[in-house]
């Protein structure tokens, strides 16, 4: 009750940022970063969910990323489905893959599952590379902009209290799982396996649910992706974007809701604020992250939330 | 009928034959506790009745239906539950959210519900949260109900499975060593907490290394030697069975001070 208590807490205290940033942001510029943190942190969120409530590893989730993007650049050009429409087919239709695809491949632990995640998150980003034809191949598509009931949601402060009011909800929804049996099914088998299932767990039942859910986030988070910047390429769904995730999530904390949102704010920001470096900017970064988890065990927030636990007299 | 029987079980991993053809049958409210030396596949047999292992030969039956091969969270849901000899407990939650997770099998599940706290499922977790804080007093644990696990000392972190384990209400319940690493006064209060448990119509079954634990409070005694079963009894007939005291328990029982080493 206390940890979800501090977890509600957390949540309130991220919808106040959301709702007060726009008071110092300076620039559209500016809308536009904390946009692309929104959607991240979406993105991170969702593989939290997996990676750090239910502790099994993903290192394929741009896959599902990538479905998201994809279906609002293919439905509205080709069979023309309304962007908003297209943006729930994808999210289920990621959802459905991550069940079927889930199911054989959860029984697998540890690096198995890594390997095996990974596996998956290529063959998507193969082919969407490859349907030429759908999806523009290499060199990806333009994406018609979002148009929700006559209103054109272009540039960077619409996208900015869309992706921020998603963000919001999404974060709510996440500790609220995390305060109910679901949650603390997912808790407990990250702990011990054995003992959750002696106590009646369904261990593959609750594993998928946690796969599903977060590819769901993911494929929200990346048709937003492609509705901000109006182009799609492989590279929304490729390797090296699982990758920046798992790390986003990691670096924030895993586990930890708020910890999302941290992680993807460094990872978002970092590289703007590094550019004065020119040419060693990615030393520079890798530098950063490898410190912070020196020091940082288990995440930037819940490393200093212990800290500021065991400070207090 | 018996609340829980086990009819000629046996196991073997490669070559060894950890099990042979083992048979018992526990009563409703009779604590019976599994002895034998290190080695003597306790520990295994209660991986098999719980559904870790898959027995080569053998059946297992909960209230006379027969349960072999399901797995281990549809066993718990017959009413079977467990604890272990070294620790299971879910250390980074905290003390009242491991008997929470005891409490599953008991609870509605829906994601969408849970997703939207629907005032439904915070009502449960309300009832979930009262039961298990009741089942913490049973324990002696109330004031560590917000510790975090791993911050619990070994005495309570052993009542704290044992609260757990009867979070889903079983009809069988299986400690394994429940008493290892105890000290006398969390020993006593293990042992009041098993009483009490079997009392309520509990069957118990117990694998212990404390002799005068087991002594104490076993309706009868089943002991295992080399995966074999080697007697059978009432802890009278088990302390004067010769072939016991040759195997196993040497002198020590009948001088009184009987605590088996390992």
């Amino acid at each position: 009750m206390v940890a979800a208590l501090q977890t509600r807490a957390g949540v309130m205290l991220l919808a106040v940022i959301i709702l007060l940033l726009p008071l110092v942001l300076p620039s559209p510029f500016y809308f536009r970063i904390a946009t692309l943190v929104f959607i991240f942190a979406l993105a991170v969120l969702g593989l939290n969910l997996l990676m750090g409530f239910a502790g099994q590893v993903s290192l394929g989730h741009a896959g599902f990323f990538g479905i998201g993007a994809y279906a609002v650049a293919v439905g509205p050009t080709h069979w023309g489905i309304p962007s908003w429409a297209a943006l729930i087919l994808g999210a289920v239709a990621a959802g459905l893959l991550a069940f079927l695809v889930g199911r054989p491949i959860l029984r697998l632990r540890g690096h198995y599952l890594a390997v095996a995640t990974l596996g998956m998150g290529l063959l998507i980003a193969m082919v969407l590379t490859n349907e030429a034809q759908l999806t523009g191949g290499p060199d990806g598509m333009p994406v018609p902009r979002l148009d929700l009931f006559g209103w054109r949601v272009r540039g960077a402060m619409p996208w900015y209290w869309v992706s921020g009011v998603t963000l919001a909800i999404a974060a709510w929804l996440a500790a609220n799982l995390l305060d109910s049996p679901t949650g603390r099914a997912l808790r407990a088998i990250h702990d011990s396996e054995t003992a959750a299932s002696v106590l009646g767990i369904d261990l593959a039942r609750y594993k998928l649910t946690a796969f599903v859910l977060s590819a769901v986030y993911g494929a929200i988070a990346g048709a937003y992706l492609a509705l901000f910047d109006g182009l799609v390429t492989p590279a929304t769904a490729g390797f090296l974007r699982s990758i920046e995730f798992v790390s986003m999530a990691v670096l924030g904390g895993l586990g930890s809701i708020l910890g999302s949102v941290v992680g993807a704010t460094l990872l978002v920001v970092l590289p703007q604020a590094l550019t004065v470096f020119h040419d060693y900017e990615h030393i520079v970064l890798g530098l950063i992250m490898i410190v912070f988890m020196v020091f940082l065990r288990a995440g930037i927030v819940p490393s200093l939330a212990a800290l500021a636990v065991r400070r207090k007299p | 009928m018996s609340a829980f029987s086990v009819e000629d079980v046996s196991i073997a991993f490669g070559g060894l034959k950890a099990l042979q053809n083992i048979s018992f049958a526990v009563e409703p409210g009779e604590i019976f506790a599994i002895i034998g030396p290190n080695g003597a596949g306790k520990t295994t047999l209660f991986n098999v009745v719980s559904g870790l292992y898959r027995p080569t030969q053998g059946r297992f039956f909960v209230n006379g239906a027969d349960v072999t091969g399901l797995p281990p969270h549809a066993l718990a849901a017959r009413g079977l539950s467990r604890t272990f000899q070294n620790l299971q407990v879910f250390t980074r939650m905290s003390a009242i959210d491991n008997i929470m997770v005891g409490r599953h099998l008991h609870e509605r599940h829906g994601v969408l519900p849970h997703l939207f706290a629907l005032p439904a499922v915070r009502r449960q977790n309300r009832a979930t949260r009262a039961k298990a804080m009741e089942l913490l007093a049973l324990v002696g644990m109330m004031d560590f109900a917000e510790r975090q696990a791993d911050g619990l000392a070994y005495g309570q972190l052993k009542r704290l499975e044992i609260a757990r384990a009867l979070a889903t209400e079983p009809k069988v319940l299986l400690l394994d060593e429940p008493a290892a690493g105890c000290n006398a006064v969390e020993t006593r209060d293990i042992d009041n907490v098993i009483q009490k448990v079997a009392a309520s119509g509990v069957s118990v079954v117990l694998v212990e290394h404390d002799m005068r634990l087991v002594m104490k409070i076993s309706h009868r005694i089943h002991v295992l030697d080399g995966g074999r079963t080697l007697a059978e009894g009432t802890s009278d007939a088990i302390r004067n069975d010769p072939a016991v005291i040759a195997a196993y328990l040497g002198g020590a029982v009948r001088g009184g001070d009987a605590h088996a080493s390992g």
